[in-house]
């Protein structure tokens, strides 16, 4: 089902916890709300769900087929499961056919029969005469999804729904959902803080801050071509200095020299800029020597722990930098701690105040 | 009113004790307090069923084969049945409506929940007699209309309603405000109704304090002396219960059989306190369970996708 808002806005008090969001959620895809907590990102679900009204003055919310609001059949699941703690896991998933009017209600073995069913797609058949305290975390947000499939939904929503695990059951939850979500491929709505797991799970992910979208793409998009600061900087580390365009070109003066970086799009002179560096796409090499668009730094700590290898810097200015080199980089290159370097940015994205945005290669170095 | 504050506190484990405190000083603590409750409470506790039993077991039951006695026990049951259940139903509107709501005079209606604990129980009933007396406000009215309240039942039952309405709300509301309302909002998403979701998920978790809640307004119901003394008028074998039948016989120096009918007052005292401890138990066990951690096991946590199949929407 696809679903259509515009102008939706919220607010709590004095805070406003959406302003004027318009979104178009496509059928069968999953979607992700990224956005630090107070971005909106779970106003936005609990009000899709019904279970908060937009204010006055908002646009219509369309559901594509033009169903009432109260037939909408949403699945949703809770971060904290919000599991009936005095029912079985079997009654839990149950529940959604039983309180059904008796007209609707499906006879007790079709609901055994469906109840099982969604156990086995949740791979907790077995457990269906357990109560939730007796559940793993992971167990019992499973059981919350089977709970919320149960009433065959025409959109799921889930609201942080790995937020309360721990972190490897957290990565094998959310690809598990992934081939879920292909197998039975009903329209989901995915609220996370989390950049990895929106940009892991998601077909399009929304970056939400302050109660409005900031950008809306794919994850890769999102990603490579941030729309904005705050994407940039919410998705991944990144690095972060001032400068001013001159002649076509970037002056940083903060890395310690006026270094000239070249970036597509340079339109205006004398322009203040954020200059970002993403920590994987700085070339180091040893010595003094680099070229135009490179700068000197120390090397202050290398962590190799891990598939790549982060690297601490600091520049001639002393603003502390990062870098991340894969670990045949740092064996080749013979990188360890003192060491002085040139760092060349392969990529950088340049923001200036009136329009945003340059983001090329930089052919330098 | 204790809100079952002890029954609640963590118990320790037998074998700790508070580092640092001399061993006199943790004897003289607890034998001071064994001392000042077996005086205060334990003495005149025996002393009651010693005296009721003084004249042999015949002359106790005597004592409630008297019609005034039979009569005074059966208005106590009708009051309290007809209280228990008002304050039972009262006390879940308010407590949902405290809990899971916010409005206006929210803190308000809260505290006035607690004013019948905070009022002397003579001047709740002199209330009703100012309203529904002869000499009241609605009396004039109620007198042409024939309906009597005052030195009657009814009266008994509103100032016994009266004294006893926030036993039952005030346990159901910081047991509903701390468990929120996400499962209420699920059963919802899920299609349940108000009432649904009232009998099916809202009652069941918080059945042990309702229950606490009721014991304890059952006990103040039967028991209560000062309000209903003010509006019963005292009419023997019309408008007596226990707690003014044993007055009168007292006043009317019938010792034996003030005491016998006063034991069954103790009695249902004990019998309270027994049933509150039980409830307070199972109370804390279903709140231990609730709130126990969850440990991740991996081994169970998702398995690999092959296992996968398409079931849904059949």
């Amino acid at each position: 089902m696809s679903i259509t808002l515009e102008r939706l806005s919220k607010r709590f008090g004095r805070f406003a916890a959406l302003r004027d969001v318009s979104l178009e959620i496509r059928d069968g895809e999953l979607l992700a709300l990224l956005g630090p907590s107070g971005s909106g990102k779970t106003t936005l679900l609990r009000i899709l769900a019904g279970l908060d009204a937009p204010d006055p003055g908002s646009g219509p919310i369309d559901f594509g087929d033009g169903e009432r609001d109260d037939e909408r059949r949403v699945g949703f699941v809770f971060q904290h499961y919000a599991l009936f703690q005095h029912m079985t896991v079997f009654d839990n998933v149950a529940f959604g056919l039983s309180v059904r009017p008796r007209r609707l209600r499906p006879s007790r073995d079709d609901i055994r029969e469906r109840v099982e069913r969604l156990l086995r797609l949740v791979q907790l058949d077995g457990l269906s005469h357990r109560y939730p305290g007796q559940l793993s975390g992971g167990q019992r947000q499973r059981v919350a999804l089977a709970r919320a499939l149960a009433v065959e939904p025409r959109v799921l929503l889930l609201d942080e729904p790995f937020g309360a695990l721990d972190a490897r059951v957290r990565k094998e939850l959310r690809a598990w959902l992934r081939r879920l979500h292909d197998d039975i491929g009903v329209t989901s709505i995915l609220v996370t803080h989390d950049q990895d797991e929106a940009l892991e799970v998601a077909d399009r992910v929304v970056v939400m801050n302050q109660g409005r979208i900031e950008q809306i793409g794919t994850p890769d998009e999102v990603f490579h071509h941030p729309a904005s600061e705050f994407v940039m900087s919410f998705l991944g580390d990144v690095n972060r200095f001032h400068g001013r365009i001159e002649n076509g070109v970037v002056r940083v003066d903060e890395l310690g020299a006026d270094v000239p970086l070249e970036a597509a799009d340079t339109r205006g002179d004398g322009v203040t800029a954020r200059v970002f560096m993403r920590p994987h796409d700085l070339s180091l090499a040893r010595g003094d020597d680099g070229g135009e668009s490179s700068f000197a730094a120390t090397i202050l700590r290398v962590n190799a722990a891990g598939p790549s290898v982060r690297l601490e810097l600091e520049n001639a200015a002393g603003r502390p930098l990062q870098a991340t080199v894969s670990a045949e980089e740092l064996a080749r290159d013979r990188l360890a701690v003192g060491d002085r370097v040139q760092v060349t940015p392969r990529r950088l994205r340049v923001f200036t105040d009136g329009h945003a945005s340059a983001d090329e290669e930089s052919p330098g170095g | 009113m204790s809100r079952g504050g002890a029954g609640r506190a963590r118990r320790t484990r037998p074998g700790v004790r508070a580092p640092g405190e001399p061993r006199w000083v943790r004897l003289s603590l607890i034998g001071f307090t064994a001392l000042f409750l077996g005086v205060v409470l334990l003495l005149p506790l025996a002393s009651i069923f010693s005296e009721a039993l003084a004249g042999g077991w015949r002359a106790c039951a005597a004592s409630f084969s008297d019609p005034a006695a039979r009569s005074a026990i059966r208005l106590t049951v009708t009051v309290a049945a007809i209280a228990v259940p008002a304050n039972l139903a009262f006390g879940v509107c308010a407590a949902w409506a405290i809990a899971r709501f916010d409005f206006r005079g929210k803190s308000l209606l809260t505290a006035l929940i607690d004013l019948p604990l905070a009022v002397s129980p003579v001047v709740s009933g002199l209330v009703y007699v100012l309203l529904f007396g002869l000499q009241g406000w609605l009396g004039p009215w109620l007198a042409r209309h024939d309906v009597q309240i005052i030195f009657a039942v009814p009266g008994i039952v509103l100032a016994t309603i009266f004294v006893t309405f926030p036993y039952v709300a005030r346990e159901l509301i910081p047991v509903m405000e701390e468990q929120g309302r996400e499962q209420e909002e699920a059963a919802r998403l899920l299609g349940a109704g108000g009432w649904q979701i009232l009998w099916r998920v809202t009652l069941p978790r918080v059945k042990w304090a309702l229950l606490h809640g009721v014991v304890l307004c059952n006990a103040r119901a039967m028991g209560e002396f000062g309000a209903v003394s003010v509006v019963s008028g005292h009419v023997r074998g019309k408008t007596n219960t226990l707690p003014l039948h044993v007055e009168i016989l007292y006043n009317e120096y019938n010792t034996a059989a003030a005491f016998a009918v006063a034991s069954s007052l103790a009695l249902l005292a004990l019998v309270t306190l027994a049933l509150k401890t039980w409830v307070e138990r199972r109370q804390d066990r279903a709140r231990e369970e609730a709130q126990r951690p969850a440990d991740d096991d991996p081994g169970r946590t998702a398995g690999t996708g092959e296992e996968l199949v398409y079931v849904h929407h059949a």
